[in-house]
């Protein structure tokens, strides 16, 4: 399929939903398998860190969980985008469903971060530039929701929500980057592109698995969220119609 | 690695840290997959009244 193909077709929810069947085991499984295994491999066989103690485990909840805010972030930003210019329904669909794990993500890692900090840095909660801009990402994911339902008109809120989504990705270069623009008490990247980690193989593998996990997990809601969404936008058009009559038990062929 | 499961609760005396941050996590975790099963359900249920419908008053 040429790209310019693929691209008119992404528009189609019908084309995404038929191409899609098939994706929704092959994430959720792996998901829940990859993030026992790390979370385990984590908190009873990695060492100890040697100057945070055990206390250093809450990473392997904590970086998951931070890295899946921002990720989901940015894809409603490009979702936003997607709307805004070329109407893209699927996109449109997107921004729709995913606020609230993106929302729940962004609060784990605040609520990890403060159980991490108390006896890291001897307070739950310091206003510097990572927690700040954190703290920022969770109240643009409660904007997300709320303007949703402050507009009655779906087209409105979708295109409101949408310019709110791209408009605050600028935070994300900012939370990004805040470990190095302020002095603070957050800690660098734990994994750079351009680096090998600081810590040992032992402690950076379990967190590298609870991250595929997270990342799986995001993969699986996402397919599955957006499966349920297209029935019920389409459902009145004749493909889902032709698919609820064709799944009935005696139903006609 | 833990001498024992004591030490492995006690966390070196950061016990309640390290289990809250999974106990959270483990929570979100069990609270997303009854919502995607909830969405799923809600949809279906959504689908099988329009189709009823239509049964009851069929399409000229």
């Amino acid at each position: 399929m040429s790209p310019r193909k693929f691209w008119r077709r992404l528009g189609s929810p019908k084309w995404f939903y038929r191409i899609s069947g098939p994706w929704r085991p092959v994430f959720l499984a792996p998901a829940l398998l990859l993030l026992a295994i790390g979370t385990v491999w984590g908190l009873a066989f990695a060492p100890p860190d040697y100057q945070q103690g055990n206390s250093f485990r809450i990473i392997y909840v904590h970086v998951p969980a931070a890295m899946l805010a921002q990720s989901v972030y940015l894809l409603l930003g490009a979702a936003g985008a997607l709307l805004l210019v070329w109407r893209m329904k699927l996109a449109g669909l997107v921004l729709q469903t995913m606020v609230g794990f993106g929302m729940g993500a962004t609060a784990l890692a605040l609520f990890t971060g403060a159980v991490w900090g108390k006896p890291t840095w001897g307070a739950w909660w310091v206003f510097d530039g990572r927690t700040t801009s954190t703290l920022v990402l969770l109240f643009l994911y409660f904007g997300l929701h709320a303007l949703r339902r402050a507009i009655p008109d779906p087209a409105a809120a979708g295109r409101a929500c949408a310019l709110l989504a791209v408009v605050g990705v600028v935070n994300i270069p900012i939370i990004k980057y805040s470990v190095h623009w302020w002095t603070t008490l957050h800690q660098g990247a734990t994994f750079k592109l351009t680096e090998a980690p600081a810590m040992p193989p032992e402690m950076w593998a379990p967190l590298l698995v609870n991250v595929a996990g997270a990342y799986c997990l995001l993969a699986a809601n996402l397919v599955a969220k957006l499966r349920n969404a297209i029935l019920r936008e389409e459902r009145s058009t004749q493909w889902v119609r032709g698919l609820v009559g064709a799944n009935r038990p005696g139903a006609a062929p | 690695m833990f001498e024992d499961w004591q030490a492995f609760a006690a966390m070196g005396g950061h016990g309640l840290y390290v289990w809250l941050a999974y106990a959270a996590a483990l929570l979100l975790l069990v609270v997303n997959m009854h919502k995607l099963r909830a969405d799923r359900r809600c949809t279906l249920r959504l689908l099988g009244s329009q189709a009823a419908e239509d049964d009851a008053s069929p399409a000229p």
